[in-house]
């Protein structure tokens, strides 16, 4: 089995140097796409090769990139950037790259910032993630240095900048329009698509965002080909995950592996199982954003359609297991707490009712609910749901309410008829 | 006023954009950087210096949750309170911060040694739980680790 982006990560030990990462075989796609390729078979490479993006929404890489406008008429200068906002609550996959292995995202980068010519480049990275900024800043300098970055690398006439941003908080700058907001200064609100960022994106031109582990796979794909990516995985969608798991398993953690993987496999085999003295009630299988599933659905592969037909999303590939001895309202609640601090306040629908959401499910886990309340509840969940907000953060926080409700329904009655927490 | 040194840091971040006022996140992390957090002064000091209004700065600077408008403490603890540390009992942290320090979330103690604050998920959820004192991150918490880890901030 193949684990194309940590095989050079282990625990405990130092980020690759850039000369390490160059004994092991890195760089060198670089250096082919520049001698060889123009920047159209690159994209044409990346969108056959069906990588699809990391972050959350699963669309096809290759594809996102050909929307840019290309050619001496193009706007200028365009930007690629590297989404690191990892802030997706139960979500530690990317900080396990960029911590690990710093030029790998860059050379990742580099490439993807000449399939749309771009020639500047960020690095939009959290501000919890303080070790990361040390690599980073250390390795962009060391890509300078050895003439990976700036002006006409390898004298191919293709130039590139690289620079470091560390956030300031908020889940919000995650979205990529808030991200770009934020990087210009401004509060991280989201903005209205189309114009989408690759035609007006950051300071108004041409603009991508990746996630950090969707540029990672990038150079690998150029090395071994778009076949050898598809062949990685178990199921349709291409390449292996970060997936993780945290909760209470015996051996919480994150590992690359194929995509397709089921979801027994990730919580028995690498997890470890449950801890002694409890059971697995509940998954959310990609963050705090998507669905529950239960243990019904612990054979379903991990990948972008097997969980989407089981009612979920696959999200970052990193779940929280909720136990039987946690109380799912109160599990609830913590999330649309942590929704409705996070809401930026743009759209009414969110600011408002998300506040609402948190202030009902409080009262039912105090035991102060009304059997009305979960009527209420259901129908924040269509209020809230995709078309009626500006953006996907209250649809998201919706996704865990209303499959909690579906598949906890119990707890939630039981909560209101003997009005207490029976946790 | 703007020191000297804070103001070179400022011009060199704007420098590096199209326009100045993109580089007021930066500004306002480069002023509480050096004195703790935001003031009213501040906030027009870095008005003047990027060329835009009070107003707007503070429209930035009371959106991100890592500037800080109030005073802190010496030593800023940011306890995780978001999902995984939830199921792994950020709670009783939480409690035993309140007892040992005296404070809830939001407040400092008396001798200006610490400010809690809550955080939203710092991404190590397999470390669960998990707080940030001063940008050093600590995990696997347990409250009977909690003293060694206070005892060296002072």
């Amino acid at each position: 089995m193949e684990r194309p982006l940590t095989k050079n990560i282990h625990a405990g030990r130092q980020p690759l140097s850039l000369k390490e990462y160059t004994t092991t075989g890195g760089y060198i796609a670089l250096q082919q796409v520049l001698k060889n390729n123009t920047p159209q078979e690159v994209q044409q490479l990346v969108q056959k090769s069906n990588l699809k993006g990391r972050g959350g929404a699963g669309f096809n890489t290759g594809m996102k990139w050909s929307f840019v406008p290309m050619g001496a008429d193009a706007p200028q200068p365009k930007y690629l950037i590297a989404n690191a906002d990892e802030m997706e609550p139960g979500t530690f996959k990317d900080r396990l790259l960029l911590e690990g292995n710093p030029h790998q995202l860059i050379e990742g980068m580099i490439i993807a910032a000449y399939a749309i010519q771009a020639n500047i480049s960020y690095v939009f990275l959290r501000w919890a993630y303080k070790k990361a900024a040390r690599v980073l800043e250390q390795s962009i300098h060391e890509a300078y240095e050895a003439g990976w970055l700036g002006q006409n690398i390898l004298g191919s006439g293709f130039s590139l900048n690289m620079h470091l941003h560390t956030g300031a908080g908020r889940y919000m700058c995650g979205e990529e329009t808030a991200l770009l907001n934020a990087l210009e200064g401004k509060r991280a609100t989201p903005r209205a698509k189309p114009p989408f960022p690759q035609v007006s994106g950051l300071f108004g031109k041409p603009t991508i965002v990746n996630n950090v582990e969707t540029l990672c796979c990038v150079p690998h794909i150029v090395n071994n080909g778009a076949e050898w990516f598809q062949s990685l995985s178990y199921s349709e969608d291409s390449g292996t995950k970060i997936y993780g798991v945290s909760g209470k398993v015996n051996n919480p953690g994150a590992w690359e592996l194929p995509i397709g993987v089921t979801m027994r496999e990730l919580i028995e085999e690498h997890a470890g199982g449950m801890k002694k003295g409890y059971r697995l009630k509940g998954v959310l299988p990609g963050g705090a954003s998507t669905d529950f599933l239960t243990e019904q659905h612990l054979d379903i592969k991990m990948d972008f359609k097997s969980v989407a037909a089981a009612g979920s999303r696959l999200g970052t590939g990193t779940m929280v297991v909720m136990d039987d001895a946690t109380c799912p309202v109160g599990f609830v609640h913590n999330l649309q707490h942590f929704f409705a601090q996070e809401s930026c306040g743009w759209c009414t629908p969110c600011r408002e009712g998300l506040p609402w959401v948190e202030k009902i499910l409080l009262s039912i886990e105090k035991g102060e609910g009304k059997q009305e309340d979960i009527d209420l509840l259901q129908m924040h969940t269509q209020l809230l749901g995709p078309g009626n907000t500006f953006c996907a953060l209250a649809p998201g926080a919706m996704e865990p309410l209303q499959s909690a409700i579906k598949y906890f329904r119990d707890d939630f009655d039981r909560h209101i008829r003997e009005q207490k927490c029976p946790y | 006023m703007l020191s000297k040194e804070e103001i070179q840091d400022i011009d060199h971040e704007a420098a590096k954009l199209p326009y100045k006022k993109a580089a007021v996140i930066e500004a306002l992390k480069i002023v509480q950087q050096r004195r703790g957090w935001i003031n009213d002064e501040s906030v027009d000091d870095i008005a003047r210096c990027l060329e835009m209004s009070a107003a707007e700065v503070d429209s930035v600077a009371t959106f991100y949750n890592l500037i800080f408008r109030r005073p802190v403490g010496r030593h800023v603890i940011l306890l995780c309170d978001s999902i995984s540390c939830y199921v792994m009992g950020y709670k009783k942290i939480y409690e035993a911060l309140q007892e040992k320090l005296k404070i809830r979330f939001g407040e400092t103690t008396a001798d200006q040694r610490f400010t809690l604050l809550p955080n939203a998920c710092m991404g190590c959820c397999d470390r669960a739980p998990a707080l940030i004192i001063n940008g050093e991150l600590y995990t696997d918490i347990e409250t009977e680790t909690l003293d060694d880890i206070l005892l060296k901030y002072t």
